[in-house]
């Protein structure tokens, strides 16, 4: 009887042993084994979604009936970039997105970079939770916070007005097409929350590109003759590239896609996430939605393709 | 003789730390001078302040004859070949080299030919199109060298240069620089901690510990005659004898140091009569291949470490094994007295 059990135990433990040295022995089926989970669903869930929704994007929406004809088609990309008030949403989206991406790496770098190499311990510390602590409440709760601040009675028009610049913001609001009633339902409002909302996502890229900048490499150039400036401008921007890059793509994509900011600050024009939010749900046309959803794609593989060009992954 | 660089009394402390601690030096002009030390001793330190990376705590360091507090890096007539290599990573390697032409307007043919003319001096010729990362470390190292060289420095700064490397390239590469300072009369200011390194290139080297010189001289002057037990532990091996032993053994007041291939066997050797003799009993063998190491412990107490070079086939002639008694013998001028353990110092 004991030695039956026995001979049990080592069969399982021979078992055992087999498994592990085929999994050891045989080093990609094990590699394999591991990445299949996550493989299928980054291919299914995820890359599945966004074919089936490239898909939709090409089949259209007949005139009369108001159904979707499901066959090939360019249709849809036709009546996208015939009308002209689909221009102009894309046009309105890509110029707000332009401007946030710019001031959020204008603002994100000076901070990302006292960060990197200036700050220790616990003003690293401090640098990095306030960074991120805006990420840990709602979204939403920020951006009707931010609603109230911008109001025509909200805080910042009093704070104008008690330091006698009312005639300052005044101005800025009569000028046109970013100007409006008040900031809470301008362009320039847009903008601030824009820019406050997305900022940690540059910050965070360009603080880890400019960390990983050896300080020997910033010696090197003083000691080669480059002054500050040119060090600043030959080594430590290039190095930084890939950040600024990769911040960029966050900033702008965030933008290009955010249906909610454009609907809760601004006037009524619309923003490419709002035009896909009508067309997939009250119009019903979900063809005009997929393809509207293939703007930003098109853009940012369009600025990706530049930055390359320019050099800014160079140094990855 | 023109002094390249002085140090008068400086010192830089951080914090609490005294990483440099009131060092006085001359470095003469053309000079391959070795700072050399345990790390943590305060060469690097003293590199980086001939460089400008640091300021001095107090004292003063002059370059050629000028005082150089408050002159920043970019403004010194030196360069450094850093300890990583520093190479610029998204420049291409005729780039890097020719970077400190280009921080000075140098138009570009011309740097470029320039750069093409160093990476030739150190025999890289044809690389300059590739990537630092695409190089070996000894290539990595020739092109920091190159780097370093093409502004005409006055005065090159070597932080641990070879230490990355394996011991062959090392040695080959040792060989190179000297050939190089010679060919191009500058001033290397060298740091290591390797004392091979630091006795085979330089004309003059300087012993660190713990902030402080310990001893400036030639390398023999260092080697035979050590003025510290720090020196003498630190350069070469050294058998200390403490002073009751010293008195007992020799005859000699003060502690003493004896380097182990100074000390021979009775039996071989024809010296003056004057000479040392004391018996003692093998406690350790080890054979070393080009000699052996002999562990003997004498009747007077010490234990003196002695390496007998094996001249004749093992075999033969081989020495006394453990436990047999055995006499040494030494001539007097191989004893160096030593100042820090010397009674009433």
């Amino acid at each position: 009887m004991a030695c039956v059990t026995m001979d049990r135990t080592s069969g399982a433990t021979a078992l055992r042993r087999r498994v592990s040295t085929l999994l050891y022995r045989r080093s990609t089926f094990f590699l394999m084994l591991l990445l299949a989970p996550p493989l299928l669903w980054l291919g299914i869930i995820y890359l599945g979604s966004l074919l089936a929704l490239l898909i939709q994007s090409f089949f259209y929406i007949d005139e009369f009936t108001g159904q979707i004809v499901y066959e090939f088609s360019l249709r849809t990309y036709a009546e996208l970039i015939s009308s002209r008030a689909n221009l102009d949403i894309i046009l309105r989206t890509m110029s707000m997105a332009a401007a946030v991406t710019v001031a959020a790496a204008t603002i994100g770098f000076p901070i990302a970079y006292y960060m990197a190499r200036h700050a220790t311990g616990r003003t690293k510390a401090f640098f990095y939770l306030a960074v991120m602590l805006p990420l840990w409440s709602s979204y939403l709760v920020r951006v009707y916070a931010w609603k109230l601040l911008l109001a025509k009675e909200g805080v910042i028009s009093w704070a104008f007005a008690n330091a006698h610049l009312g005639w300052l913001l005044d101005g800025v609001l009569a000028l046109p097409v970013i100007g409006g009633p008040s900031l809470s339902v301008s362009y320039i409002g847009m903008f601030l929350v824009f820019t406050y909302i997305w900022l940690p996502f540059m910050i965070l890229p360009i603080q880890a590109a400019l960390e990983r900048v050896p300080a020997s490499l910033i010696e090197a150039s003083g000691d080669l003759g480059a002054r500050p400036n040119e060090t600043f401008r030959k080594i430590i921007l290039p190095l930084a590239l890939p950040g600024v890059a990769a911040g960029s793509i966050f900033t702008f994509s965030l933008t290009l896609g955010d249906y909610i900011i454009p609907y809760v600050i601004g006037s009524s024009r619309f923003f490419i996430g709002q035009a896909v939010y009508i067309h997939q749900g009250t119009a019903g046309n979900v063809p005009m939605a997929a393809a509207f959803s293939v703007v930003p794609i098109v853009i940012i593989a369009i600025y990706l393709t530049i930055a390359k060009k320019l050099g800014a992954f160079d140094a990855l | 003789m023109t002094i390249a660089v002085k140090f008068e009394n400086v010192s830089r402390h951080f914090d609490s730390v005294r990483a440099v601690d009131g060092v006085s030096l001359e470095i003469a002009d053309g000079e391959f001078f070795s700072m050399l030390g345990p790390s943590g001793s305060g060469k690097t330190t003293c590199l980086r302040l001939i460089a400008g990376f640091e300021t001095p705590t107090s004292g003063l360091i002059s370059i050629h004859g000028a005082d150089v507090s408050g002159v920043p890096p970019y403004d010194r007539d030196i360069n450094t070949v850093f300890q990583d290599y520093a190479l610029f990573p998204h420049m291409s390697v005729l780039d890097n080299v020719a970077y400190g032409l280009m921080v000075r307007k140098v138009a570009k043919a011309e740097r470029h030919r320039r750069a093409e003319e160093m990476l030739d001096l150190v025999k890289l010729a044809g690389l300059g199109g590739r990537r630092p990362a695409e190089l070996s470390g000894g290539q990595r190292q020739r092109v920091a060298l190159a780097r370093a060289l093409i502004n005409h420095p006055r005065v090159l700064l070597l932080d641990e240069p070879l230490g990355a490397l394996d011991l062959k390239l090392r040695e080959q590469m040792q060989v190179e620089l000297k050939g190089l300072q010679r060919k191009i009369g500058i001033t290397f200011v060298y740091v290591t901690h390797d004392q091979q390194e630091a006795l085979g290139m330089s004309d003059r080297l300087a012993v660190f510990n713990e902030g402080k010189i310990e001893q400036v001289g030639s390398p023999q002057e260092i080697y035979e005659h050590p003025a510290t037990e720090f020196v003498a532990g630190f350069v070469g091996n050294s058998n200390l004898v403490d002073v009751t032993s010293a008195e007992r053994i020799a005859g000699v007041t003060g502690a003493l140091s004896i380097r182990p291939e100074k000390i021979h066997f009775a039996s071989d050797f024809i010296g003056p009569p004057d000479a040392v003799r004391a018996g003692g009993v093998v406690h350790e063998v080890q054979y070393l291949g080009a000699a052996t190491r002999y562990e003997v412990v004498l009747d007077a107490g010490p234990v003196l470490f002695v390496i007998r070079q094996n001249i004749a086939t093992a075999g033969r002639h081989g020495g006394p094994g453990v436990g047999e008694r055995i006499e040494l013998a030494w001539e007097r001028d191989a004893m160096q007295s030593l100042k820090s353990v010397a009674a009433g110092d």
